[in-house]
């Protein structure tokens, strides 16, 4: 009985956590774009427009879902539907932290433990590929036509370097399960490098992490490969007819796969929740100096001058005073053994998601043709190659 | 359909007769509303899958009938219309209408106006390719450096404003010479402004001239050999691009060009990224021509010593009989133009622009033909898209850079 309501508990709180990620990630992307395009980005709904989310949240529900005339209404209707159930239901197998006792059961934040975790994952992202396609399609407008065809085309494509590099690691690991891939990266080479499959001993990820990365750009529908959206061609590519809470899901969608792939690349690669470097020079106190760090600096602006606008004489020592006190909370004993983790597999995710919008605001759109070629002549053989030696030096040394 | 839509079903005949056995194809309406035709350009597009296999550009959507509204606009009104034909040149345009009127009256310009002109139309080509280079990296999807252009633009519209009161309907080049005197302190404005110019040109440089996905976007797309462009009249950095050096500024010189020292860019290749490369050295030899104009800017009066043409100073007015006769002519009847014909073509930042103007002796203008770079510009378009990806026809768009006021006027 215990276990069935912690579960009931952790999936609304996952539920909510992922959503509100979700719209966050939207505002984030905003604030980073904004600040490398030399503008301030959204800041009139609420302090630093951080209530921005909830106003597009209640701008979309409240808009007019039309449903085109000429369009396949079920279709239609289906295609937003199962693109955001699925980009949804693949945060199920990602485990934050590492498990623990809680009214003596044993969990971990994180739904599920399938032991089969990967191919969820692979069978999840293949089927994404339909939400796309079939709003293109059922949309009947010739622009959401051939972005879902070239959508189609794409994630097909990238599918399979993203496959090969995540097969690499596993050939390390030699498990399917995500929490057992992550306690098995545990440790340090010379007691400072972490054992992570990035630096794995035999044969280091790194390349692997690195096609990893650009074939899950194109899984995304991310610039350099957004082509399926490509605004300046396709108008909107699949959504163009699309509006209201039905465009709303193909774009939460879009950021639900975001935070997956992230949160995916960082279990196989980059350790999960292991720190950076040993808990005995003092990794634990990151957290802790990150968080006091933040809560000084928006107390020390708050005392400015300058600051003194509308919302910052507020939201400043709020803030401030809510981190500074967020801070001392990792140093609990008790908590310790899951906020460390938790922190960790969080800020890697968090970076990640970073350079994906880094990355949006520096870089060109690829061309289609030239997009496919890149991903059969060249992604493709070099995931294989790496596959290859991987599996050969694993055989040897094994 | 519409069935009232005739020519829509002409043009959709031309394009795709429904002949039997023929091959299928999509028709695409690319346009009037789209993110990236410029304005309200439409393009027909025939495609067989990605592939553009015809293409019918439309033009029309921006019919301003600013040609026929000339007829009915005193000499010196036609100046500002001139600038709302091209939003981004409106300086060239003012000068290219001002040179031909000017040819007609056979006023003389004094030196420093001239250098003033010459100034402030490098400037416009300078916000032209600025951006000319902002929308044509954000069609490529490099959203950023449009933003970073869009700086300088500002500088440059404050620029603007300091001169005319205008950010961007400036009609500040006057048929005698200019609006009003220059203001205090544009020295320092300009300077400050073409003092960082070729940094923030390195930035941009930095960000595109090397990519490796700018260059797969860029190099050889949109190719259209020079015998093909001169045929379809095309001009400026598009046949630069191509290999021909023709630049209007040093072959036939108006408004002093012939004192400046500069280079005019010539690339070989005819494709996207010689014209990109073509114009980013247009913005620095640009920058040069300012630098120039700045360090020898003439003493003298800013408006030329035609009392029938120009108003006279407040203070003549009030003073001199003379002086207040001719202020009452032209403020009521307008000045007069000796009938006659003329054309000073001028370089603008889009090709040659010029106004072929004819007088019959009246206060208004009997003809003003105007031709506009864009609209030759744009005649290349079919020759640009046909047998490439749809990707390329965006690339092929910005490359050519038009105006649509500048097109239908």
């Amino acid at each position: 009985m215990n276990f069935y309501l912690l579960t009931l508990i952790k999936m609304a709180l996952t539920a909510l956590v992922l959503l509100t990620c979700c719209a966050y990630a939207v505002w984030v992307e905003r604030k980073v774009l904004a600040h490398i395009q030399l503008r301030p980005g959204p800041y009139r709904v609420g302090p630093h427009g951080l209530l921005q989310p909830l106003a597009d949240l209640i701008k979309l529900l409240t808009k007019e879902g039309i449903v085109p005339s000429y369009a396949n209404p079920f279709f239609y209707l289906l295609a937003p539907f199962l693109a955001v159930a699925l980009a949804l239901t693949a945060i199920v197998v990602i485990p934050f932290t590492p498990e623990f006792e809680l009214f003596g059961v044993r969990t971990a934040i994180g739904l599920t433990d399938l032991n089969i975790g990967i191919l969820f994952l692979l069978a999840l992202s293949s089927l994404g590929v339909y939400g796309i396609a079939i709003g293109g399609w059922a949309s009947n407008n010739k622009y959401s036509l051939m972005g879902s065809l070239r959508s189609s085309a794409q994630m097909v494509s990238y599918e399979l370097p993203l496959a090969m590099a995540i097969v690499s690691p596993l050939l390390l690991v030699n498990t399917l399960n995500l929490r057992e891939i992550v306690e098995l990266q545990n440790g340090f080479h010379f007691g400072l490098l972490p054992k992570w499959n990035v630096f794995a001993s035999p044969v280091p990820q790194a390349l692997g992490f690195v096609i990893f990365l650009i074939a899950a750009f194109a899984e995304t529908n991310r610039v350099p490969f957004d082509l399926p959206e490509a605004e300046s061609e396709l108008v909107a590519g699949f959504h163009t007819e699309y509006s209201s809470m039905m465009f709303a899901s193909f774009f939460m969608a879009e950021y639900a796969n975001i935070i997956t792939i992230c949160c995916v690349a960082t279990v196989l690669f980059l350790g999960g929740w292991h720190p950076l470097w040993p808990a005995e020079y003092g990794s634990d106190l990151v957290p802790v100096v990150l968080l006091a760090a933040a809560g000084l600096m928006l107390l020390f602006h708050a005392a400015q001058a300058a600051r003194r606008r509308k919302w910052d004489r507020f939201t400043f020592p709020v803030f401030g005073v809510l981190l500074l006190g967020l801070a001392p909370v990792f140093l609990i004993p008790v908590l310790k053994p899951v906020l460390i983790p938790f922190f960790w597999f969080v800020a890697k995710a968090g970076f990640l998601v970073f350079v994906f919008i880094w990355i949006r605001g520096t870089l060109p759109r690829y061309r289609y043709d030239q997009l496919m070629r890149f991903a059969w002549t060249f992604l493709f053989p070099l995931s294989l190659a790496n596959l290859l030696v991987t599996g050969l030096v694993v055989a040897l040394a094994g | 359909m519409n069935p009232t839509d005739t020519a829509l079903d002409s043009r959709l005949q031309e394009i795709a007769p429904e002949a039997e056995g023929a091959p299928r194809r999509m028709v695409l309406n690319m346009g009037p509303q789209h993110p990236s035709t410029h304005g309200v350009l439409r393009v027909i597009l025939e495609l067989d899958g990605e592939i553009v296999t015809k293409a019918r550009p439309d033009i029309g959507f921006l019919h301003t009938g600013i040609e026929k509204q000339a007829e009915a606009l005193g000499w010196q009104q036609v100046v500002t219309i001139t600038d709302r034909m091209d939003y981004l040149a409106n300086l060239s345009n003012n000068l290219a209408y001002a040179l031909s009127v000017e040819k007609l009256l056979g006023v003389e310009i004094p030196p420093k106006a001239q250098w003033m002109r010459v100034l402030l139309a490098e400037l416009s080509r300078i916000n032209s390719h600025v951006v000319w280079l902002g929308t044509h990296a954000l069609d490529l999807g490099a959203m950023t450096v449009f933003f970073y252009c869009f700086r300088e633009r500002e500088d440059l519209l404050r620029i603007f404003e300091m001169f005319s009161g205008q950010r961007m309907m400036t009609s500040y080049i006057r048929i005698g010479g200019l609006a009003l005197e220059p203001p205090r302190g544009w020295e320092r404005a300009v300077r400050n402004f073409i003092r960082g110019l070729p940094e923030k040109v390195n930035e941009y440089e930095a960000l595109l001239k090397e990519n490796p996905i700018f260059l797969r976007r860029t190099q050889g797309v949109a190719v259209v050999p020079l015998e093909r462009l001169l045929d379809l009249g095309v001009t400026g950095p598009m046949i630069r691009a191509a290999g021909l050096g023709w630049d209007i500024r040093k072959a036939e010189p108006y408004s002093s060009y012939e004192k400046f020292d500069f280079r005019v860019p010539v690339e070989q290749e005819s494709d996207v990224y010689a014209r990109f490369l073509v114009r980013l050295e247009e913005i620095r030899q640009s920058a040069r021509i300012v630098e120039q104009a700045l360090d020898g800017m003439p003493e003298g009066p800013w408006k030329a010593d035609a009392p029938h043409v120009v108003l006279p100073d407040r203070e003549k007015m009030k003073t001199q009989m003379e002086a207040l006769i001719y202020h009452f002519k032209i403020v009521t009847e307008g000045m007069r133009v000796p009938a006659g014909e003329a054309y000073v073509p001028v370089e603008s930042p889009r090709g040659e622009i010029g106004f072929y103007v004819v007088s019959d002796g009246g206060a208004q203008p009997w003809r003003v033909f105007m031709r506009t770079p864009s609209f030759g510009n744009l005649q290349s378009l079919p020759e640009m898209f046909e047998g490439r990806l749809i990707a390329d026809t965006i690339a092929a768009l910005g490359s050519m850079d038009f105006v649509l006021g500048d097109v239908d006027r």
